[in-house]
């Protein structure tokens, strides 16, 4: 039997199926076939890609002509104690697993992404961040320890305490250093499956970033959506939602909303339409001219219908906004979609966020949906966290517009670093090897290069983000 | 900047036969217009001229000496090339012999030599191409056939029935595939310039290996299922394949 098995070729893509490439991809259920995977791939000169649910927007997750080590066949609960709320997982649990799995008892991954569909592994290789990132920071400063697998042999157990170059390494590494085998989280006490939301408009990108800083730590969770289409005095207008858990006793019958089946999205729209057919019906309304007729009536309405509106929210409808629309992504049609998220200090952020929408604009590509989230700085190795604010851009692909598109991300990173920023593994697919130095920053490279020889001596774990960024002369 | 970027993907190509005559040209076509080629031949010399060729013009080519009728070997080598190239939009089958044969000659070595090349090769390659294509939902397969394989003549009865194989593999794999987003051309050269040209007895309309990848590289781009290169020969051959056989059995042509 030839290793790889032609049998085992994929077509493989990111999140926004705008970047693919072919992989022979292997989806163990034990650790020794991972340790068998990295002695074949040695063997036979391949290198072994990573990936989970493929949630990432960029390369992240790809390994074009290579080994592929899907690890969602490795999806057990192995420890759960609902008194202390900490739980042992296999590296390819979800997160929404996690969260049906201990949510009756009273408890909720502390942080998630706008999704749970990742999975555990791949929130740690990103050192994924939520809504609640200045109060709870990334998921990496919620995990007690984990134990994995290294390409040179090694099986490790890491704490922050007792092994904090390879337990700040390997959260953060991208995948790059070694394989998660077992994951040890603890999770947050709930009192109910609501939150308290409260929504409000802001007519421009200042006015929301003042309105949001004297909340970054008051409330449990806080996130912009921000008009990008919008220009002149109107730019960067849009609407925020601030949330906060429920206190004790604030919910009367908690055994009602902590259920899996209360937090369940509804599967049809008003009752009529099923879901998984929305993004059909929104496909004709991505482009240029139907998104900025979107955003205006998304923010009319958040201005003069829900202006200083609360309301109580399931936990699940709040942070899982993107799933609420099954396949979103495939709206964007048959190019896909890249998500351009920059990191930049609160000295710099609201001017340059400003500069860059503006020239999004100017250059004719506009992107459809923005985010502005506030961040906190962390101790991860490959951080993208800044104490500043992060602005996600949802930019549309086609055929024809991939080289300008990427002209226009050169340029929206150059300004980024200018004003100090930084960029997030998870989502970008644009950024230039020599500025990845830049953000990164000398040091942190060399001390990943460290760690990589000595977990990957061989080079083993490689993506095509890997060999695009991180792999040339420093 | 001329760093890579994920956004802007160099698409890849294998060419098997690439040593010389249209395989050479093909290969020489696809990297000026950007492609990471594989070649892959027997000579490997040859190989490696047109690779450093390649290169020098600033292009990324990958050298593979083999000979296309070891059927055993592909089944490795084809992965070691995805993984070389790390992704794959065109192969190109041009690996194809023609051993001059005689008008009272029966032999089955040199028979078999074709059916080895022509058809079996082309099968051993093009079977994991068409598989990787059709998990992937594009691509193009291309097979260099010819005009020989439209009717069975007196010259050289086996290279016509390669041809005609192939000709008509290439059609069912492009009846299994069009479906799934594959794209196959069947490429029908007349006579070219080439080495296999000094076996052909009489020939006319001969056009350079580099007309013919242009005609090729055409059509692709523009998804053609079946071409004539050059295009006249497909006026003929309509001509040609309406001869009743009981004419056609009595012309010496």
């Amino acid at each position: 039997m030839p290793f790889p098995s032609l049998d085992r070729l994929s077509p493989l893509e990111n999140f926004g199926h705008s970047m693919g490439s072919p992989a022979f991809v292997y989806r163990p259920t034990r650790a020794e076939q991972i340790a068998e995977l990295f002695e074949s791939a040695s063997r036979c000169g391949y290198t072994i890609g990573l990936r989970g649910s493929g949630r990432s927007y960029s390369d992240a997750a790809l390994n074009g002509g290579h080994i592929v080590l899907d690890i969602r066949r490795m999806n057990r609960v192995l420890e759960w104690n609902p008194d202390t709320g900490v739980i042992k997982v296999e590296p390819g649990v979800t997160i929404q697993q996690l969260w049906q799995y201990t949510l009756e008892d009273g408890w909720w991954p502390p942080v998630v992404p706008g999704t749970m569909f990742p999975t555990l592994a791949g929130c740690l290789a990103m050192n994924i961040h939520g809504k609640n990132n200045c109060v709870a920071g990334t998921i990496g400063e919620h995990v007690l320890g984990f134990t994995a697998l290294l390409p040179n042999g090694d099986s490790i157990t890491c704490t922050p305490q007792t092994t904090p170059d390879l337990f700040y390494g390997l959260i953060s590494g991208a995948g790059l250093l070694g394989v998660f085998t077992s994951i040890t989280l603890k999770l947050k006490r709930i009192y109910s499956g609501n939150l308290w939301v409260h929504a409000w408009a802001s007519p421009n990108l200042r006015a929301m970033m003042s309105e949001m800083e004297p909340l970054k730590t008051e409330t449990d969770y806080l996130v912009g959506w921000v008009d990008s289409t919008a220009n002149g005095r109107a730019l960067g207008r849009g609407q925020v939602h601030a949330a906060d858990y429920l206190h004790e006793g604030d919910d009367s019958a908690p055994a009602q909303t902590l259920r899996v089946d209360y937090q369940t999205l509804p599967d049809t729209f008003f009752g009529l339409v099923p879901k998984s057919s929305l993004w059909q019906f929104m496909r004709p309304f991505m482009n240029n001219v139907g998104v900025p007729w979107v955003n205006i009536a998304k923010f009319l309405s958040s201005r003069f219908l829900s202006h200083h509106h609360h309301f109580l929210q399931s936990l699940v409808a709040f942070n899982f906004l993107l799933d609420y629309v099954p396949n979103w992504e495939r709206s964007y049609g048959r190019g896909g979609l890249i998500q351009y998220q920059s990191f930049i200090p609160k000295e710099t952020a609201s001017d340059a966020f400003v500069e860059m929408i503006a020239l999004t604009n100017r250059r004719g590509l506009p992107n459809y949906l923005s985010v502005l989230k506030r961040h906190r700085p962390d101790k991860f190795l490959l951080s993208h966290a800044v104490d500043g604010w992060s602005m996600a851009m949802d930019f549309r692909v086609t055929a024809g517009n991939r080289a300008k598109l990427q002209a226009l991300c050169d340029e929206l990173s150059e300004m980024v670093l200018q004003a100090g920023g930084r960029f997030y593994f998870a989502k970008d697919g644009t950024l230039r090897p020599e500025m990845a130095v830049l953000f990164l920053g000398v040091e942190a490279l060399r001390r990943f290069r460290e760690l990589k020889a000595q977990c990957d001596p061989q080079g083993l774990l490689q993506t095509e983000l890997y060999r695009r960024l991180l792999c040339g002369p420093a | 900047m001329n760093t890579p970027s994920a956004l802007i993907p160099t698409p890849a190509a294998i060419v098997v036969g690439a040593s010389s005559g249209i395989g050479a040209a093909v290969a020489r076509r696809l990297a000026r217009e950007g492609y990471a080629v594989a070649l892959v031949a027997r000579r490997a010399e040859l190989l490696n001229q047109i690779a450093d060729e390649i290169k020098s013009n600033g292009g990324r080519a990958h050298v593979y000496p083999h000979d296309a009728t070891q059927f055993a070997n592909v089944p490795t080598l084809f992965p070691t090339i995805l993984r070389d190239l790390g992704r794959l939009d065109v192969i190109v089958y041009a690996a194809g012999v023609m051993p001059a044969v005689d008008l009272s000659e029966f032999n089955f070595e040199k028979d078999k030599a074709m059916m080895d090349a022509n058809v079996l090769g082309a099968m051993a390659w093009l079977g994991p191409a068409a598989m990787a294509f059709e998990r992937m939902g594009r691509g193009s397969i291309v097979g260099i056939s010819s005009v020989a394989g439209d009717r069975g003549r007196i010259l050289n009865p086996a290279y016509n029935a390669s041809k005609a194989a192939l000709s008509t593999y290439l059609e069912a794999l492009r009846n299994r595939l069009t479906r799934r987003g594959v794209h196959v051309l069947t490429v029908k050269p007349g006579f070219v310039d080439t080495d296999m040209l000094q076996g052909a007895k009489r020939a006319f309309w001969v056009i350079s290996p580099e007309q013919a990848a242009a005609d090729i590289f055409r059509a692709v781009k523009s998804r053609k299922p079946t071409i004539y290169t050059p295009a006249r020969w497909g006026v003929v051959m309509m001509i040609v394949q309406h001869i009743p056989s009981f004419i056609f059995r009595r012309m010496s042509f």
